[in-house]
């Protein structure tokens, strides 16, 4: 898998690691989610009405082409979360999303 | 004397500089900000892991970014703030706000909303494509991330924004392939008059295309964007782009930062029921607004990027006078040689932004000749061909109208990306003036929230006796 963003300065923050579609990968502690999951890899989600893959778009949750969601089904706005060990994402959208109301 | 109940809906230059002018006339406000901490977009702080200094993140506005975040810090003990906390409707004189997964509403009896602007867009063929990214978020990646948006990028569109950011990646160690502007030169001459009521910031502005371009930058005028190249799992190719004499290049890159300028953020603006005008020498419609910041609405005060995109210099003025015009009309004592000070300040920044306009023009006719299989509405995959196809068949001359048949601004963003494209898809192909199309309505909530929010009744600070100028 090919990272998108590429990092200039700050890489001597302490690693984070975390899942996305059940692989284990690493970010930096005060990456954005968008961020760790784009070092990583080129894209955070596939679009549900067209072909393409998406790596989100404004950076400031205005457009929200950056939600992934978490395994428990919690919808996650990557640009505004903070990347945390205990993240387990998903690409996809899962078929049950509103876990607390069941 | 009982405290008056007064939000501050944003915390960058306008909300903080507002929120500093109440506090002083001994008023507690309540600040709502979607932001993690203060200091909005164009001052935003990076986390706090983070250890670049001022000089290196807000280059030659370092010392106006310090002093917003030193006003704040001091600010923070005599206000409410409300951080990470999402304002999604106006009603019955009540702002709600969600927060963490609960959902609360505030009455008020002056509400100043500064809620900023986002970027305005253009859409181009293949702007779907994973790669292609606003003008903002590519200097946000830098700011708040220290990362670029790829390893090689075009930054193209229209605005000073395009030139700033390019050359701030390229002080940071970033490859840029090419800055493509929209604007032909000659614009930017005419412009000049205008653009002579801020000379310092003009200075500014020749001194970063005059490093973009000896650092080998290569920067285009007049340009028409042809296409975004890519692969639907691959992400951007490269651009092509018809140049001043009709000839079709491309370039390679594996990244686009687009962007025209800004366009404010209006939704609640419009939700608390402020009258618009149409603006035609930017082409969108914008809240009816007076010299100091009134609404068309009593209790309502406006200020910021959020309703004139004046940049963060005018944003401060206008938003400490929205505070004196909040004051005033509280029967508050105001200082009317400051009240003056700051109208002169901001009719300034007005002159400036004016100038802006005609130097880097919305490239309206672009729209007109975008073709029918470009996107037009990126959330939901909706073509220009469809949008043209309910204009023409179906009669949709009208933005809400057209929305309702085509879904174009019904998606995700609720339309801040491709409203204003639209519009002019629409007007273009019925063959009726932009106006006459209307604009989108604000829609509540103006962000997605989940469905699970919890409505709770927060109790709201007992009013307290301050004494005036504490």
């Amino acid at each position: 898998m090919k990272s998108r963003f590429v990092r200039l300065a700050e890489t001597g923050r302490r690693a984070v690691s975390f899942r996305v579609d059940g692989e284990v990968v690493a970010g930096l502690e005060g990456d954005t989610l968008l961020v760790a999951m784009l070092c990583n890899n080129d894209h955070v989600r596939h679009s549900e009405f067209g072909p393409e893959v998406r790596s989100g778009f404004c950076l400031m949750g205005a457009c929200q082409d950056c939600w992934v969601w978490t395994t428990d089904g919690e919808r996650l706005r990557a640009c505004t979360t903070t990347v945390d060990a205990d993240l387990d994402i998903v690409t996809r959208q899962p078929e049950v999303s509103w876990s607390n109301l069941v | 004397m009982v405290q008056p109940r007064v939000i501050v809906v944003g915390a960058g230059p306008a909300g903080v500089r507002c929120a500093e002018t109440l506090v002083a006339a001994g008023i507690r406000p309540m600040i709502v900000d979607e932001g993690r901490r203060d200091g909005g977009q164009i001052y935003r702080r990076q986390p706090d892991q983070f250890s670049r200094p001022y000089s290196k993140l807000y280059g030659t506005e370092a010392a106006r970014a310090k002093s917003l975040h030193d006003s704040f810090e001091a600010l923070r003990a005599k206000v409410d703030y409300w951080p990470e906390t999402l304002a999604w409707n106006i009603s019955g004189g009540k702002l709600y706000t969600a927060r963490d997964g609960l959902a609360s509403d505030h009455a008020y009896d002056a509400l100043i909303l500064c809620p900023g602007a986002t970027d305005r867009l253009m859409p181009v063929k293949g702007w779907q494509f994973a790669g292609t990214y606003s003008l903002g978020a590519s200097q946000i990646a830098l700011k708040a991330q220290a990362c670029a948006i790829g390893g090689n990028v075009v930054f193209m569109g229209s605005g000073p924004l395009l030139y700033l950011v390019a050359n701030q990646y390229v002080q940071a160690g970033a490859k840029v392939a090419a800055v493509l502007d929209t604007s032909p030169f000659s614009k930017r001459l005419r412009a000049l008059p205008k653009l002579l009521a801020r000379p310092d910031v003009l200075r500014k502005g020749a001194t970063l295309v005059k490093s973009l371009k000896k650092s080998g930058v290569r920067i285009v005028s007049g340009i028409e964007p042809v296409e975004i190249h890519g692969h639907d799992q691959l992400g951007v190719e490269g651009v092509s782009y018809r140049d001043s004499c009709g000839t079709v290049q491309r370039i390679a890159c594996d990244a686009v930062a687009l962007g025209y300028h800004l366009r404010p953020e209006t939704q609640l603006a419009d939700l608390a029921g402020c009258a618009f005008t149409f603006d035609a020498s930017t082409h969108q419609w914008l809240p009816q607004l007076d010299a100091m910041g009134r609404s068309s609405v009593k209790t309502v005060y406006l200020a910021g990027d959020g309703v004139r995109v004046l940049g963060a210099d005018g944003a401060e003025a206008a938003g400490a006078l929205a505070a004196l015009a909040v004051l005033k009309d509280l029967g508050r004592p105001v200082d009317a040689a400051r009240v003056d000070a700051l109208k002169r300040e901001r009719a300034k920044m007005d002159r400036f932004r004016a100038g802006l306009a005609d130097a880097f023009p919305w490239p309206a006719q672009h729209a007109a000749r975008l073709s029918d299989d470009t996107i037009v509405c990126r959330c939901e995959g909706i073509s220009v061909g469809e949008l043209r196809r309910v204009t023409l068949e179906e009669g949709a001359r009208e933005a809400n109208r057209a929305k309702a048949f085509s879904r174009v601004g019904m998606g995700r963003c609720q339309g801040r990306y491709c409203g204003h494209a639209a519009a002019e898809v629409i007007a273009a192909a019925a063959g009726v003036p932009l106006d006459k199309v209307g604009r989108l309505r604000g829609q509540a909530p103006v962000k997605p929230f989940a469905i699970s929010t919890i409505p709770v009744s927060v109790t709201t600070p007992e009013p307290t006796e301050v004494a005036e100028g504490k």
